[in-house]
């Protein structure tokens, strides 16, 4: 009979059965046993038994990180103490593949553990989850696909990831299919480095394949653009990504991974209205938006604003998509259009707006 | 968006609720928000009052658009001036 390894494991209240969005806010809850991707994982690993998950909501997380991060070591304290049979040997959380709220609650949740508990935990994500840039160094994080199609894989990776960590074995980024913390580890090599540089040179002189032994990171960066010299005659410009669109939405821009952003007409409108508009949005319950669209896209503030003088002109359009789950490359091709429709009209300053 | 847009050479401000996400994606004039499902909404204040939390808030995005940075800054609810590292 293989060794138990008693697990503690986290999912969100969407993956921990609760709800969607409606749930959003659930304080964290406490369950026996395992619950949705757990029991996948127990069938997957006999070897591991999840003694108790902990359920939290996304924004419950995200909007106060802190004290939510406090409560919850409060409320798994007993299940550390056990000891004997009984003792938690690992915590595990997630997948979150390319979601960035419950990205951030894994990650949050995985570093609070370790430093308090001294157990190992390890996530599991999409490598471009938001989250990832925050916690890569902190938390091992297992690479995941980019949706809940990749569980299945992202559950098997992050385990085994996580069953020889508690082993002690060794850990390498390409070889375990995590995210790598960026540490470089000093080894004796029989190679001395100037051969293995000029191989490198070589190979690539050659047009063919070569490795790097020390990926530079990279920071996408932007230096902030210069403010706006005189806020009461510039002309201002509206963009959200929260799905704010006409009513029907016209473009059909999707509730997740949004392939397009809409052009919508501002001219003539005081304030969005439910009669209006509505959100496109699928990753946040959409009942406070729809009931006033204004709550994610300000309009009714900014033309009363506008009207006292506290700027000058509201470009005629807004910019709308929805940013759930949505590619960093679509993103940065919708900036880049966005960017050129503004500056063709002279727009000096942007309000954008995201949920 | 926010960053390309910027790299235009339009100062924006970034208004959301996540302000962690907004920082590691980078981000540069950053204001923090009410909450993730209505960031400029206050369901249960009264209609009068959530149009003022509101007003107050465009205010301050405005205000953020005309404040001069070096690097990435938190335009805090409480005003404080905080200088945040890159990350």
């Amino acid at each position: 009979m293989a060794h138990k390894y008693r697990v503690l494991y986290c999912l969100n209240q969407f993956f921990g059965g609760l709800g969607g969005e409606d749930k959003a806010y659930q304080p964290p809850q406490l369950h026996n046993g395992a619950r949705g991707p757990g029991m996948l994982l127990e069938k997957l690993f006999p070897e591991i038994e999840i003694a108790a998950t902990l359920v939290v909501g996304d924004n419950y997380l995200s909007e106060k990180t802190e004290e939510a991060l406090r409560e919850i070591l409060a409320l798994l304290t007993p299940c550390f103490a056990a000891a004997g049979e009984e003792k938690i040997h690992l915590l595990l959380a997630g997948p979150a593949f390319n979601a960035g709220r419950y990205g951030l609650a894994c990650g949050a949740i995985c570093q609070a553990v370790q430093e308090g508990f001294a157990i190992p935990a390890v996530t599991a994500m999409y490598p471009q989850n938001p989250a990832v840039a925050e916690y890569r160094k902190a938390v091992l994080i297992a690479k995941a696909g980019k949706d809940v199609m990749g569980m299945e894989e992202a559950l098997r990776t992050m385990a085994a990831l996580a069953l020889k960590q508690l082993n002690g074995e060794e850990l390498l980024p390409d070889q375990d299919n995590y995210i790598s913390h960026g540490q470089r580890k000093n080894y004796f090599t029989k190679k001395p480095g100037a051969h293995r540089a000029l191989d490198m040179l070589l190979q690539k002189l050659a047009g063919k394949e070569f490795h790097t032994e020390y990926i530079m990171p990279v920071f996408d960066r932007v230096q902030p653009a210069p403010p706006v010299r005189d806020i009461a005659s510039a002309r201002l410009a509206l963009v959200t990504s929260g799905g704010i669109v006409p009513r029907g939405n016209p473009d059909r821009i999707e509730a997740a991974s949004a392939s397009r952003f809409g052009i919508y007409p501002l001219k003539g409108l005081s304030a969005f209205s439910s009669a209006t508009h509505q959100t496109a949005h699928g990753g946040y319950d959409p009942t406070f938006a729809n009931d006033d669209p204004n709550r994610v896209l300000p309009l009714d503030a900014v033309r009363e604003l506008q009207s006292e003088g506290a700027f000058g002109s509201l470009h005629e359009f807004y910019y709308a998509t929805v940013g759930n789950g949505t590619s960093v490359a679509n993103a940065k091709k919708y900036g880049d259009e966005i960017a050129k429709l503004l500056l063709a009209d002279g727009v000096q300053a942007v309000i954008l707006t995201s949920t | 968006m926010s960053k390309q847009i910027e790299r235009a050479g339009i100062p924006v401000v970034h208004a959301c609720s996540i302000v962690p996400i907004s920082k590691t994606v980078g981000a540069n004039r950053i204001l923090p928000t009410i909450a993730i499902p209505h960031p400029f909404g206050a369901p249960n204040k009264s209609p009068e009052e959530e149009k003022k939390m509101r007003k107050e808030l465009v205010k301050k995005a405005l205000k953020a658009l005309a404040t001069p940075i070096d690097e990435q800054r938190v335009f805090s609810s409480e005003q404080k001036k905080r200088n945040l590292d890159c990350l």
